[in-house]
């Protein structure tokens, strides 16, 4: 299966801003920030297409994303996820003791998992911390 | 009647306009129509008269569901979690005004707390490099009315501060900028191809994590030295148009934003285009700017440096005896050494916004949030107490992200008879010398 090595970065979008104060347990929220943007190219070395399912693995964890181009492109080897819950299971806590995590360029594993699911905020979140009882 | 309410602040992102027009029904519930804001200050004022809002505390069970408890028993509660804990944490205000700020100071004080907002996951690199090197800035006023050259350096508006362009950067006709955008021009340096990106003049695509060698070639250019062909993935000669540009202008500004804060670096990222800044001054007036993520992040800042002398990553369990030491003393750092035994959510999402290996930490430990809506910390808090909503259920003042205060107002009465942030803690700090003297 082809894995490739990724730059990661996570930033804010409007589209995420919005649907944040429509609510994360939104449908909306889950569309805005479950996604993961990089270069047409490095969607071809996956042999997968766009919108297919990936595996985003770091230092710190994984999680399950939707792999899109995107409006706001990344140059080849740079992927971005929005900010939120999805980006937050990877982006690892290392501080370079200013207490900032190192929210953007780390690196990350991508492959495709175009079968496997993409979990709810609150299933990422709840799960985390052992209090996911499933879908209401 | 339906009343129209004028010169509303927007409790959103750090742009905080404050010519938001908001019509609310005869009976001054509910909100009925937004004029003048982006698409998502729109959404706040709309969201925070939609039905359904939490409008009583709620205590975790242990089955893990939530039961609906007074504000007494949520204030009593909250109260003994606080004076229980060694090294309670007391997390956030991205969301509230610096009443509400003042008031958390107090009871973090009393509490031997550590006091935090969200620039310790944010401009809190801003911090360190401006104690270190300056901060020639100026107001978003005299960019409107004077800047005729803009830098969009590693920040994003046309996303994170939609107005911003509009209101303050590009398109206003100012005083001296009366030819509005034809008369500007604008810089966007950004490893992605932005919005921001696409309404720029130039955009020099950075390689990400390599802003501080674009920055020193930048230095280089403009002392008279030469730099190599490519730095950090630009051509010479487009570093030196840049440059040059720059150079020219009559009032200049950088924004600059999380690129820089987030990446390899941080403070160092921030404290070169602080010198670059400086280094422009030899030739004309130029002035830089943080893009400040939230409405009143700006506002811990100024309100704790008052009462305390350090705006964040305040620690005070050695109560008389307060320090800053970022790397110690920051949330992020102490969550995930171990170091709190209690946290207080308010104002913010750290369910959603911190790395969850951080989350994981403090969740072993009491875990309160303080916030009008569901969100991530609330759905996994042990005691969510909902508060109004700052800018649309209660007034207060906010800084925006240039310092200048603004005084915020209330459009409709708060839903169910919530609490604000200030009522909520005055009385949590009221509850706490109480059971100081009970014991
Ligand atoms: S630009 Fe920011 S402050 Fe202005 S309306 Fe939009 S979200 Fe609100």
């Amino acid at each position: 299966m082809a894995k490739i090595n990724l730059n990661m970065i996570t930033q804010r979008a409007i589209e995420e801003g919005v649907a944040m104060e429509k609510g994360k347990t939104t449908p909306d929220y889950f569309e805005a920030c479950s996604i993961i943007e990089m270069n047409a190219e490095d969607i071809k070395k996956l042999g997968i297409n766009p919108n297919a399912n990936v595996r985003v693995i770091s230092e710190s964890g994984e999680v399950i994303v939707k792999a899109v181009v995107g409006r706001q492109t990344c140059y080849p080897g740079l992927c971005h996820i929005r900010q939120g819950v999805w980006a937050n299971q990877v982006v690892p806590p290392r501080t370079q003791s200013t207490g900032e995590p190192q929210y953007s360029g780390f690196p990350v594993t991508v492959e495709p998992a175009e079968y496997e699911r993409i979990k709810g905020a609150l299933e990422l979140v709840q799960g985390a911390c052992g209090l996911w009882k499933g879908d209401e | 009647m339906a009343k129209v309410i004028t010169g509303v602040g927007c409790p959103y992102c750090g742009a905080s306009c404050d010519d938001i027009e908001v019509t609310v029904s005869d009976d001054g519930t509910k909100v009925l129509e937004v004029k003048n804001a982006c698409a998502i200050g729109n959404q706040v004022f709309h969201h925070a008269s939609t039905p359904g809002r939490i409008t009583s505390p709620r205590l975790r069970q242990p089955d893990g569901t939530y039961k609906e408890i007074s504000y007494e028993e949520a204030i009593d509660r909250a109260a003994r979690i606080l004076v229980n804990a060694k090294k309670p944490l007391i997390y956030g205000f991205g969301s509230t005004n610096c009443e509400g700020m003042s008031a958390a100071g107090r009871v973090a004080e009393k509490a031997g707390a550590v006091l935090d907002n969200c620039a310790s996951i944010c401009h809190g690199s801003s911090f360190l490099a401006i104690f270190d090197n300056g901060y020639p800035s100026c107001t978003l006023g005299e960019v409107k009315n004077r800047a005729d050259v803009i830098v969009y350096w590693a920040s994003n508006p046309a996303h994170a501060h939609p107005r911003h362009m509009s209101r303050y950067s590009i398109f206003p006709r100012g005083f001296f900028t009366g030819k509005g955008h034809m008369g500007r021009k604008i810089i966007c340096i950004d490893p992605r191809v932005t919005d921001t990106a696409r309404v720029a003049d130039i955009h020099l695509q950075v390689q990400q994590g390599h802003d501080y060698e674009l920055f020193n070639a930048f230095r280089t250019v403009l002392h008279g030295g030469d730099i190599p062909d490519m730095v950090a993935g630009i051509p010479k000669e487009k570093i030196l148009e840049a440059a040059g540009i720059m150079k020219k202008a009559r009032f200049g500004t950088v924004f600059y934003g999380m690129g820089l804060c987030h990446s390899d670096g941080r403070n160092h990222n921030v404290d070169i285009a602080i010198s670059m800044t400086r280094d422009l001054n030899e030739f004309t007036k130029w002035t830089i700017m943080a893009m400040r993520g939230h409405y009143n992040i700006a506002g811990p800042g100024v309100v704790w440096s008052w009462q305390f002398g350090f705006p964040y990553c305040i620690d005070m369990t050695k109560r008389d005896l307060v320090h800053m030491n970022p790397g110690e003393t920051s949330s992020v750092d102490l969550a995930m050494r171990d170091e709190v035994d209690a946290f207080v959510n308010i104002g913010t999402d750290a369910g959603a916004h911190f790395p969850i290996p951080a989350v994981q930490h403090l969740k072993k430990h009491p875990w309160i949030t303080i916030d009008p809506n569901i969100c991530m910390a609330s759905e996994i808090s042990d005691l969510h107490i909902p508060v109004a909503v700052v800018g649309v259920e209660t007034g207060g003042v906010v800084y925006r992200m240039d310092n200048v205060p603004i005084q915020f107002k209330k459009v409709v009465e708060p839903a169910g008879g919530i609490l604000t942030d200030e009522e909520l803690f005055d009385k949590i700090y009221e509850r706490m010398c109480e059971l100081d003297q009970e014991a």
